[in-house]
């Protein structure tokens, strides 16, 4: 009989596939694990409306539990509460930073009225400039720095 | 039952036709960053459709899927305002447009959060987090063409009197909306419009922007809501419809 703990173990080892370097657990969108008999429901907040990998992260789930002979397996999804960056763990804030984007600077509760610093995940100076409310993807915005002169994604406070 | 489904394809249909003119701009727009902006402000909009097409097809049953209203129905049938359906024209006339609906959405979804329907609440809460950044994009291009050159501010300021007369249906209940209203299901949006009011002249006086109101007067255009549309609206679902007006059931 597998345990709610075993299966967290397991999603450690699904990654997001806008952003290879987080798992779902390191993005804080597994709600819950719930275990029926040997039916196997994953509860996921989806972090944006639209976001193409949310059907992509629910399909690698199954593949990932059935690789470990977890046949019956549900992923849903709870909209409510909504997803916030909040919830993303310290590890993946320093996993995208070392993969080179610059993670959420803020917590929700704590975001300055006016300009948020994002320092450059490359030089680490803050002397950096939003370029755009959006990046490659509606998670990101997309920053330069003035300092090294490179262009970065910053992972926006959501 | 009937109701409620029709007031949640208000909803849907809003987002719906909001997005697909969004996506128009994919691979047209001024600059990479504006595309790429456009193209994520249009998937963020698709997404709460699709939220509410599926909460839709859930409550009338009868083989609906959430692809059944946005890709069978005909014009007459959908419930979106008239404003959002309306050609993007220029960008400056897009960001006019823009900046009119994801106000009204801010504000809409901030205060349909509390409806009694959990479901209709859950998507409001999800995409007011969205539509929050929907509306810094807009009011900052708003900001950026009106404050701009002599040629940017006329055209900034052109748009944003020829949409104002679309603005009105945003803040006029519909039938469906106040037996819903009842319910505490739906929103009383003419609640909304001084919030609207204000978010509008702030962001256009930080634009060098007039406020509208004094050239057009006080009559708005209105239907939507109860599908009498624009004429551009038969063209619109054109394209959208026409693979599964020509292979019915097609997927991929
Ligand atoms: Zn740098």
């Amino acid at each position: 009989m597998i345990t709610k703990q075993e299966i967290a173990v397991l999603l450690e080892q699904v990654f997001d596939p806008e952003v290879p370097v987080l798992t779902v657990q390191d993005l804080g969108i597994v709600r819950d694990i719930i275990i029926v008999n040997d039916e196997v429901e994953i509860v996921i907040s989806p972090t944006y409306s639209g976001c193409p990998a949310m059907h992509m992260i629910a399909a690698q789930i199954k593949v990932e539990l059935l690789s470990h002979g977890i046949e019956k397996v549900k992923v849903t999804e709870q909209l409510s509460p909504a997803w916030t960056t909040d919830w993303m763990t310290e590890s993946g804030k320093q996993k995208l930073e070392l993969y080179g984007i610059a993670p959420p600077q803020y917590k929700l509760n704590k975001l300055p009225g006016d300009k948020e610093v994002v320092p450059c995940p490359q030089c680490k100076s803050t002397n950096t400039q939003l370029v755009s409310q959006y990046g490659s993807t509606a998670c990101k915005a997309l920053y330069k720095c003035n300092q090294c002169l490179e262009p970065f994604d910053y992972f926006k406070c959501h | 039952m009937k109701t409620l489904i029709d007031y949640i394809l208000h909803l849907a249909d809003n987002s719906f036709i909001n997005g697909h003119r969004l996506s128009e701009w994919c691979g047209h727009g001024p600059a990479l960053e504006v595309d790429m902006a456009l193209s994520n402000i249009s998937l963020d909009e698709l997404g709460a459709a699709r939220s509410f097409y599926q909460y839709a097809a859930s409550i009338e049953g009868n083989g609906k899927t959430e692809d059944s209203y946005p890709s069978f129905r005909d014009v007459r049938e959908f419930r979106n305002v008239l404003l959002v359906e309306l050609p993007n024209g220029n960008f400056a006339d897009t960001m006019a447009r823009s900046f009119y609906f994801d106000a009204f959405q801010f504000h809409f979804y901030t205060a349909l959060q509390q409806s009694s329907d959990k479901q209709i609440a859950a998507i409001a809460e999800k995409s007011l987090k969205e539509v929050t950044y929907h509306l810094k994009f807009s009011s900052e291009w708003v900001v950026r063409l009106g404050d701009g050159t002599d040629e940017s501010k006329q055209k900034m300021q052109t748009a944003i009197n020829q949409f104002w007369e679309y603005t009105g249906e945003l803040f006029s209940m519909s039938e469906t909306e106040q037996d819903m209203l009842k319910q505490g299901i739906a929103i009383d949006v003419s609640l909304l419009k001084d919030d609207w009011e204000k978010t509008v002249a702030d962001t256009l006086a930080e634009a060098t922007l007039r406020y509208p109101m004094h050239i057009e007067g006080g009559w708005f255009q209105s239907g939507g809501k109860t599908g009498i549309h624009t004429e551009y609206m038969g063209f619109i679902l054109a394209e959208v419809q026409y693979m599964q007006k020509t292979y019915p059931g097609c997927e991929w």
